[in-house]
């Protein structure tokens, strides 16, 4: 039953990021995107994150790519024009590339011996997850914070009327 | 239960594929896109370790990762805005005011 769920999931991610890159239009790659974190959220409760599952939801689903939505139906894109003729080279040589990382990644994987692991019962719960962000992470998660204002004070500056 | 290399191999052909996007794509938002499919690639990676390892420590992460991704998708997409306003064009071969 897990397995299945498994690959239903990761067909879903697969085929939805591949779309993502196929698309000619932004906004029905931006919604590909979409599909392909909903997929992701299922694998995370798979493996026993489901706080995880819900914040990707939240998050990257509900407000990065509204945003992304929103920045495309604003600027009114036209039909992609990606096909600049000069670069066209670049399909021959990037697709070789990617393939040859994912090569070099599988090798790497095979390479690092074989699972046995344990398997018990996963302490994915958000008081679990809370306590360790607020005790051994907390430098982390107040750096995160810094990070956040100084993205806010970026955006608002970039986005001014006259740059 | 489904073995922690079947995640993996996931996790790195999902980041293959926006690798790829990044490549040979030349519209700036396909290039964001990718680059937020590539972090998703990662929190798939590290979930499956926090799962194998019974730890709580790759979710902890995972969370950070997400909150860059969000700071970053806000700050990409108010460079995309400032530079449509300015040049009309969404495609990254004709932003080369810095190119030698």
């Amino acid at each position: 039953m897990i397995e299945a769920l498994f690959f239903l999931f990761a067909a879903m991610a697969v085929g939805a990021a591949i779309n993502v890159l196929v698309q000619k239009h932004v906004l029905y790659s931006a919604l590909s995107l979409i599909v392909l974190l909903v997929s992701m959220s299922g694998l995370f409760i798979l493996l026993n994150a489901d706080f995880l599952a819900v914040i990707n939801v939240i998050v990257y689903a509900g407000a990065i790519m509204v945003l992304f939505v929103f920045v495309i139906m604003l600027l009114n894109l036209p039909e992609d024009e990606d096909g600049a003729d000069r670069m066209r080279w670049l399909k021959f040589l990037g697709i070789p590339m990617g393939l040859f990382l994912l090569f070099m990644i599988l090798a790497t994987l095979w390479n690092a011996g074989a699972d046995a692991g344990v398997q018990a019962q996963m302490p994915g719960s958000p008081e679990a997850i809370g306590r360790s962000l607020f005790t051994d992470y907390l430098l982390p998660f107040e750096v995160t914070s810094l990070l956040i204002l100084i993205a806010l004070m970026g955006a608002v500056v970039f986005a001014k009327k006259e740059l | 239960m489904v073995p922690t290399h079947y995640y993996l191999i996931l996790g790195a052909a999902l980041f293959t594929i926006g690798v790829i996007g990044v490549l040979t794509r030349r519209n700036i938002m396909i290039i964001l896109m990718s680059i937020e499919l590539m972090m998703n690639a990662v929190n798939i990676n590290l979930m499956a370790f926090s799962d194998r390892l019974q730890q709580v420590t790759g979710q902890v992460f995972a969370i950070f990762v997400i909150t860059v991704a969000a700071a970053e998708a806000a700050v990409g997409l108010g460079i995309v805005i400032a530079m449509f306003k300015n040049k009309e064009t969404m495609n990254i071969n004709e932003i080369d005011l810095m190119k030698w």
